[in-house]
This record gives structure tokens, sequence and C-alpha cells, in this order.
């Protein structure tokens, strides 16, 4: 009877109701919001021939611009590694006072607007600024130079890490470590040899979102990089002063480079984490 | 942690360690946030309340309020829709539309605004349609509200779906089985469950929508006192070199993200269990 027939693969069989209706709700607003809108910039790019294409995106202010971007992203999310991982290590193995606040504050860089971290930044690392006046008449200038542009990014990037590392350390069975220490492993040995492997996977997942992340971040970025072509412009920036311009066309070449190099990174990623999962049930 | 543990690292390696972790905070998180306080306040007071009582500093205020108080709703109501068809039932094609759910997240902010600037721009089939009809929705106030749709979109449902899996179906199964209906069972069954991770959700979507800047400042297109959200406005300031008035604008936010982690902090600390899964059997 075709009333009794089902596909026996597409949906497993409940006697919940509602999966018609939450279902077809969630799509229709997924297409609406997402998947159309996102498509439109494909359709847009494949508007234009490919030699303007490419053109565009290979141009000498674009090259100079994925230069600073993707390196700046990738040299802050390996700061960020280090540091990040640093910081995991305390809050999820020592007690000290105040632990809880420092917590909390690691996640400041996710709730403050990225306009408002883009200016305080660079009110601290300004000629006369609070970090800024030590580090001046060392020749250092940070404030609308490259080096700006990391302060920017190391900001914005370090939750990714403390967040992926610090449940793994938490996690981690003690008992390898007293193990590795009663078989004469001095710490460091212990470190290298028993923890370090089992939190790569989760270092990895941490250092790929913060390098995604730096990649697109625009607000943080753009008081304090004082965006000269060719030596502080990062991509985003590239992509508003096109539009600004009316160059449409542009704008859209440019961006679907930079939605291709997120949608790899969020392959990795979702690859990297598919690994970390797998781990842990390796272990327990 | 036991307080003696023979498997940690001598006391000189654990001082270094706290002194680099929190010294790495304090000038990368710590002053930043502090430096908005200062800067807001280096004229004194009576500076600081002239600059949030601005005529454009209340049309930001309340435009912001607008576009969150339609932004957070209809994500909840998504969220909601979302994490029950995917977390209760068991169907093909669901971590694909998981990942699609989180695509928002890798996209850059000037991407979200500039997909819909081409979408309801002049220069597409549908802008066209739209001009002619006298429709508004780049550089207006539609165009705000759906760039901040799009950057908040996953919050509500990254929160729910993890959690109501973790939850299972049993409970709904009982709730049916005696004859609830659907709604019913998810009012009295699914939503005592998941309430604390839904506040939890919505805190972090609405930090977000107050406080986006990139999507936001491609569709605004930047109309004074038309199309300025606060971010927006604190932009304008700061590029006139009004910077108290910028850091004025701009503690409003930094206080709003401060209450957003103290909340967040809250919940996490008072409601683990209900976060996260309740304790595997």
């Amino acid at each position: 009877m075709a009333s009794t027939f089902r596909f026996p693969t597409l949906k497993t069989p409940s006697v919940i109701p509602g999966f018609g209706v939450t279902l077809a709700f969630t799509l229709f607003y997924l297409a609406l919001v997402v998947i159309i809108p996102l498509s439109g910039l494909f359709v847009k790019a494949s508007s234009v021939s490919f030699g303007e294409f490419w053109q565009t995106v290979t141009s000498d202010r674009v090259m100079h611009a994925y230069k600073i971007s993707f390196g700046l992203s990738f040299i802050a999310a390996l700061v960020n590694s280090f540091f990040g991982l640093i910081i995991a290590w305390i809050l999820a193995r020592y007690r000290f006072p105040g632990k809880k606040l420092v917590d909390a504050m690691v996640d400041l860089p996710f709730a403050l607007p990225t306009a408002v971290a883009g200016i305080a930044l660079t009110a601290l690392y300004a000629p006369q600024g609070w970090i800024g006046q030590y580090l001046a008449p060392l020749g250092i200038k940070v404030a609308f130079t490259p080096l700006g542009i990391l302060i920017a990014l190391l900001f914005v990037g370090l939750p990714f890490i403390v967040r992926t590392v610090e449940p793994i350390l938490q996690d981690a069975e003690r008992e390898l470590e007293e193990a590795a220490l009663s078989l004469g492993a001095t710490r460091w040995q212990t470190f290298w040899i028993v923890i370090f492997p089992s939190i790569v996977p989760a270092l990895l997942t941490g250092f790929a979102m913060s390098f995604a992340r730096g990649l697109g971040e625009y607000g943080s970025v753009i008081f304090i990089a004082g965006n000269i072509p060719k030596l502080s412009e990062i991509v985003p920036l590239i992509i508003v002063i096109k539009l600004e311009q009316y160059d449409y066309a542009g704008a859209t070449a440019v961006a679907c480079v930079m939605l291709v190099a997120s949608f790899v990174l969020l392959f990795i990623i979702n690859w990297l984490q598919h690994w970390a999962g797998k781990d842990e049930v390796d272990l327990g | 942690m036991r307080a003696r543990s023979p498997i940690t690292e001598p006391l000189w390696v654990q001082g270094l360690l706290m002194a680099t972790g929190l010294g790495f905070m304090a000038v990368l998180v710590l002053l930043p946030m502090a430096s908005v306080f200062v800067e807001a306040f280096r004229k004194g007071w009576d500076a600081y309340a002239e600059a949030l009582t601005t005529p454009q500093a209340y049309s930001a205020i309340r435009l912001t309020l607008l576009v969150a108080l339609i932004a957070v709703p209809l994500n909840v109501v998504f969220g909601l829709a979302a994490s029950w068809a995917i977390a209760k039932f068991d169907f093909v094609g669901k971590h694909l539309l998981i990942t699609f759910i989180d695509l928002p997240f890798s996209v850059s902010p000037v991407i979200s605004g500039l997909i819909y600037v081409l979408l309801f721009g002049s220069n597409s089939l549908l802008g066209q349609w739209l001009s002619d009809h006298n429709i508004e929705i780049v550089f207006a106030v539609p165009g705000l509200v759906i760039a901040t749709i799009f950057v908040t979109f996953p919050f509500v449902a990254r929160e729910l779906i993890p959690l109501m899996e973790e939850q299972g179906t049993e409970e709904e199964e009982a709730a049916v089985m005696l004859g609830a209906g659907g709604w019913r069972t998810f009012c009295s069954v699914t939503l005592p469950n998941i309430k604390w991770g839904l506040l939890y959700g919505v805190l972090l979507c609405n930090a977000r929508a107050m406080g986006e800047f990139g999507a936001v400042s491609v569709v605004s297109g930047h109309i004074r006192g038309k199309t300025n959200t606060i971010p927006l406005h604190v932009e304008i300031l700061y590029n006139e070199y009004n910077f108290v008035g910028a850091f004025a604008v701009a503690s409003i936010l930094t206080a709003l993200a401060l209450v957003t982690l103290i909340l967040k902090s809250l919940i996490e600390y008072k409601f683990a269990s209900e976060l996260r899964a309740k304790n595997k059997e």
C-alpha cells in the first residue's frame, strides 16, 4: 500500500511528533537567510568573465592584502597557540585566587564588539598610548603598522585556543602521568611524550579556528591597521573599498576567493574535530 | 585536585607559567577593556554624559535595540525548530544540515554584508523590483536586521542541538505515550530541560546582535541618525576625532559585554549539569 510505504533509510520512525513542520521551517529559514544569499555571491561572480575575475583577484594590491591577511593570521594563530596553551594549562591544572574571573575574561574577545576592541587597542598602542609610549622610544611602532594588525588578530583569536585545549587538559587521565613519573620520566618528558600528543588535535583545531577568524576579521583591525595600500591593508578591507567604489564585480571576486578559503578551513576544522573526537573515544 | 599531587611542575615552573599566562591576558585582554572606561572619562563625567545624550546616540541606541529585538527572537524560533528536528529525530543528511547551520560563523562579516548588498542592491533583479516598488532594504533598517540575523544565525541552534541530543528522547516519548500533543510535550517536558541552555544561547546571540560591526557597516550606507547602530556610531565619532564621545558610546557596549560574561559565567557555574550532558550513565 502506498500509504504504509516508508523509505526505510531516510528517517528512523519515531512516536515524537513535529518532525515535518520543524524540519520544513529549518530548511526554509536556512535557505532564505543563508543558502540563497550566499549562492547569490557565486552567481554574481560567474557573470564576470574568467579573465576579468583572475585579473581582479591577482592584482598587485590584492596580492599584498592576501599576504598580510594570511601571513598575519597564521602568525597570530601560532603565537596564540603558545600563550593559549599556557593559559589553558593554568586554568585546568592550578588553583589560584581570582581563577573564575580569569576564566570568564578569556571570553571577553568573543563578547566585546570588534569596533570597541579596535579603538581600544589603537588607543593603547598609539605613540602616546599606555603601551605605545614605552615602545616608541625603542623605535617600535605598533599602531598603524602590520604589527598593529597582529595585535588585533591576537586579541580576537585567543579564546579559540584556550577553549578548545582547556577541556582536554581537564579530562586528561592523571594515571598516565603518574605512570610516566613512576617509570622515571621527568616532568618535561612526561609533558612532551604523554600530555602533548593528546592535546595536539585540540590545539590544531584551535589554531585553525583562530586562523580562520583572523582571515575574516574586520572591525578590530581597521582602526589599528592604518590601512596603507600594499602595507597594512587586509583582504576584508579591500572588499569594502571596492564596494564603496561601486565595483560590485571586483568586491564579489575577492569575496569568492576568501569564501573558498574559509570553506576549506571549515572542512579542515570539521575533520580535525572528528579526529579529536575519535581520540577521546579510543582513550575512554 | 589534590593539594600536593606528585604529578605537577616544580614551583618555579608553576610561577613562570602563571606569570606568562596571566601577564599575556592582562596586556592583551584586560588593558583594552580598562582603557575604554579610562578614555571615556578622560574629560570627566559631564563630557561622558553629554556624549551619551546626543540625538545621534539616542537614535543609535534605539536602532540597536530594534535590530536585536527582531533578530534575536527570529533566531530563537529557528534554533528551537532546528534543534527539535535534529536532536529528536534520526534522518539522512543531518550532519550536512548542521554544517550548513554553522556556515555563517565561518563567513567574514564583510562578506555577510556583501551578499545582501548583491541580493537587494539596485543592480540586481530583485533590487530593481524593490526600488520600483519603493521598498528599501539595503542602506536601510531592514538590511541591518537581515545582516544581523545572518551573523547571529547559529548561536541558539548550536547551543541547543548538542544539549538536546544528550538529553535523548525518552522523556518526550513518555509524554507522547501518555497522550500529550507535540506542543504540550515541548512546553512541559523539553522546555524545562533546556531553559538554561536556551538562555545561554540567547545571551550570546544578543551580544553579537548588538555589537556586530562589519556586516552592518557594509549594508548600512552610513546614513547618520537613520542607519546607525551603536557600533557604527562609535566608528563615526572616532573618525571625527571625537575620542571621548567614541569611547563613551563604546563603554555602553563594553558594559553589555561584561554583563553578558557575568550572566554566562553564572549560568555555567550554577547550571553546569543542565548545560552539558546529565552525567553519562
